[in-house]
């Protein structure tokens, strides 16, 4: 095996995904009042970003071939209604993995 | 010590369960194309991103120049840069442990720190660290598993990482009830769907957040900052 290779390939890919965590704290954090317009942004992006990472664990599913995605719908609809009703986030999260592990491996 | 882990954990349990069981499925994939726990643990340490560590594998196995991996790693974890601007504010404060709480802002730890607020009788700087760190021993323990005993796991995981995508549904749910204004929920959903639409799964992120971020600036007059601001 090609060590040197991959230390490289290691040190390159931890790099560029550091300088991206930390450019934002480089460019606007020095102590100050922040911009109006970042500290608006910092604070509606997280509900927007919540939707957008919701998708992004789903953009795999193929609504219309094979199983139409419905596992993964089923299961994040009941995560939500369970959520919605009980706001206890390990119960949510347990009824509907477990229930996603079922049809999956059942094979329905 | 002992309060901090036990008022965090329950939290973390779901990251828990996506991250072993991601961090296996990474491990053994690493082991496949014949490099060891040791690289596993490495690459969880520095490089701590998901995506951008599966995509290493591809790469390794296809020996890609390295200008290649940075500008793939560059567009994977791009959306990294819209994450520090929520935290700017709530890490002001946290010392020397600001290196490091940026350093571990992953999708999950982000998610997890800005969809609940700190325990009662925790300090936020132990609450973010606490996260932080257990989000990435999880992590590196399941990259190592993986790929060390991955291929022994005596019963069928198959569909456990769902945990992760129910973790978020219920994140929405959180920040759908402790926002009075649902406009920046709603936009964030349309148009990440409208982008996965037009440009594809391997490539919508970046215009998703760079139209949010426009679209809610746009927006910025006619939204309700005090209603923003409610938590």
């Amino acid at each position: 095996m090609n060590d040197k290779y991959i230390i490289m390939v290691i040190a390159v890919m931890a790099i560029v995904t550091i300088l991206l965590r930390f450019l934002p704290f480089i460019i606007f954090d020095h102590g100050e009042q922040l911009p109006k317009w970042i500290s608006y942004l910092g604070k509606v992006l997280p509900p927007a970003i919540m939707s957008m990472l919701l998708v992004y664990c789903l953009r795999n599913i193929n609504l219309l071939e094979g199983n139409h995605g419905f596992p993964e719908l089923i299961c994040v609809a009941v995560a939500i209604l369970i959520h919605s009703w009980k706001r206890n986030t390990l119960l949510s999260i347990g009824v509907s993995t477990l229930l996603y592990m079922i049809i999956i491996q059942s094979g329905i | 010590m002992k309060r901090i882990i036990k008022q965090v954990f329950p939290q973390t349990i779901p990251v828990m369960a996506g991250y072993l069981s991601l961090g296996i499925a990474f491990g053994l994939l690493l082991q496949s194309i014949g490099y060891g726990p040791i690289w596993a643990f490495l690459m969880s340490l520095f490089i701590y991103a998901g995506s951008a560590q599966f995509l290493a594998v591809e790469l390794l196995a296809s020996g890609a120049t390295l200008i290649h991996v940075a500008l793939l790693t560059f567009l994977l974890n791009f959306r990294h840069l819209f994450y520090g601007l929520s935290m700017i504010e709530k890490y002001r404060g946290t010392g020397i442990r600001k290196i490091y709480l940026i350093f571990g802002l992953t999708d999950e730890t982000y998610a997890l720190l800005t969809g609940y607020k700190t325990p009662e009788g925790l300090s936020d700087k132990s609450y973010y660290f606490a996260v932080t760190l257990m989000n990435q021993l999880y992590w590196i323990s399941g990259c190592v598993i993986g790929s060390v005993a991955g291929s022994i796991i005596p019963f069928d995981t198959a569909g456990i990482d769902f945990a992760m995508t129910a973790l978020f549904a219920v994140l929405v749910v959180e920040q759908w009830k402790t926002h009075k204004n649902h406009i920046p929920a709603i936009s964030g959903f349309v148009i990440t769907v409208a982008a996965l639409y037009i440009f594809g799964a391997d490539s919508f992120l970046i215009p998703a957040l760079i139209v949010m971020s426009v679209v809610l600036l746009c927006m910025k007059d006619a939204l309700n900052t005090e209603e923003i601001n409610e938590r």
